[in-house]
């Protein structure tokens, strides 16, 4: 983004990786859920989606 | 504070001083370079793979106009291919369909816009040119097109008024965020500050109908704004504190820490034809001044908040204190701020507030030969 740069690492990493204008979000959402099994899948989903509304409303991303 | 320096995170690329437009508020120096002086693409070629192995992540392509450059393809291709998110600072005067389409192939990742007002009139007298109508078409081709967008209104007394139709242009086009830039005086707005301070009381009303508008477009429009700091309680933390997040190079080569230091006296900056980026940022003694807590003053030298403004701009308080070592006077600390308060009072209360846009001295920025 012009004038910002996002520090990624680990579970933030994963999800930018994979907003490549292919996967949906509940693609995303799955996935992470595997890499992250023994995490509560619900509390991974949660947290899936608040980021990527705090990257949409950065501009850093678009929903398709 | 560490002593070690970490790798500067974008490059400010002044390609060159020439430019179609003349706005007073221009924050290039007073002393505009040549074209004849300017770099060759092949040193401009080299900066880029240098700052990309230096760790820079940015390149912002800028001027004067960046569009002046015959070779700005291969600038921004080698950019690209160095591994640079590449964004181009540009009026759009010397933009067509066919050259943006160009300019999308070689690989621009990012587009700003800049905008001298809403209404035509307005922007025409503070560029000095018949500008805006070329803005709006460039606007309309960018729509068609996929790049990043940023348009940038730059705010003065003289346009703060026209914010919600400046947001109103803004809705209409395709950028996803926009920058609502109060002129900072270095250079030319210094120049011409008397005519572009805004009073108070504008400051306030556009405040809450940006803060509104943000509120509105999350998620549509990101929007930013930069109040004039004149008017804050604590200086600006300058380009993320000098010689810490960004390197700029000028036309003709010389590596700054900001665009305006090159009006400290007894500095001697590098240039990029002789040293490496890596020399500069690493062992430039220019850069090394003012990094770090040494060269503090009081009230700096032990203030709580010197990590957060690194006591504000060395620029502004040569220009305003005549010490680019003293606390930056727009801060509250400090006792020279009673110059800033002057200069605010002088705004709120006397007759520069009735001045009309008919009656102008601006000082007008040329375009170099």
């Amino acid at each position: 983004m012009p004038e910002r740069a996002l520090r990624l690492n680990g579970p933030s990493l994963e999800i930018v990786e994979r907003c490549d204008g292919q996967r949906s979000v509940q693609q995303i959402i799955t996935e992470l859920q595997q890499i992250y099994s023994k995490a509560e899948p619900k509390k991974v989903e949660t947290d899936i989606l608040d980021y990527l509304a705090r990257l949409n409303d950065q501009r850093a991303i678009d929903f398709a | 504070m560490s002593t070690a320096v970490s790798n500067p995170l974008a490059l400010i690329a002044e390609l060159t001083h020439r430019c179609p437009l003349h706005c007073v508020y221009c924050s290039n120096p007073i002393e505009l370079q040549n074209h004849a002086n300017e770099l060759p693409t092949e040193t401009w070629i080299r900066v880029f793979k240098e700052a990309a192995e230096l760790g820079v992540m940015q390149a912002d392509l800028t001027g004067g106009e960046p569009l002046a450059r015959t070779d700005i393809l291969d600038l921004v291709r080698t950019a690209r291919t160095s591994g640079l998110y590449v964004n181009l600072i540009t009026s759009g005067l010397p933009l067509d369909e066919a050259r943006l389409a160009k300019l999308l192939d070689a690989g621009l990742d990012h587009l700003q816009l800049s905008f001298q007002g809403a209404r035509e009139e307005t922007a025409n007298e503070i560029s000095g040119t018949k500008a805006h109508a070329q803005k709006l078409r460039v606007l309309d081709w960018l729509k068609q097109v996929r790049v990043a967008v940023t348009l940038n209104f730059v705010i003065h007394r003289n346009n703060i008024d026209q914010i919600e139709q400046m947001l109103a242009l803004a809705e209409s086009s395709s950028a996803t965020r926009v920058e609502f830039a109060n002129v900072q005086y270095y250079g030319w707005a210094f120049a011409n500050r008397e005519r572009l301070l805004p009073t108070r009381a504008q400051l306030d009303r556009s405040v809450e109908t940006l803060k509104s508008a943000q509120a509105r477009l999350r998620g549509k429009i990101r929007i930013e704004y930069v109040v004039p700091d004149y008017y804050a309680k604590f200086p600006k933390p300058c380009m993320g504190g000098w010689g810490r997040k960004l390197m700029l190079i000028t036309p003709t080569g010389e590596a700054l820490p900001c665009h305006a230091a090159q009006i400290i006296p007894g500095f001697r900056f590098e240039n990029v034809k002789e040293n490496t980026l890596r020399e500069i940022w690493e062992t430039s003694p220019a850069f090394q001044k003012f990094r770090g807590e040494d060269w503090m003053q009081a009230p700096c030298k032990t203030c709580d908040r010197r990590e957060q403004d690194f006591g504000g701009c060395r620029c502004q308080a040569l220009l305003l204190a005549g010490d680019a070592s003293a606390t930056d006077p727009v801060c509250s600390l400090t006792p020279t701020r009673a110059k800033v308060d002057a200069i605010i009072a002088a705004v709120n209360n006397g007759a520069h507030v009735e001045q009309t846009l008919t009656t102008p001295d601006w000082l007008y920025r040329p375009n170099p030969t």
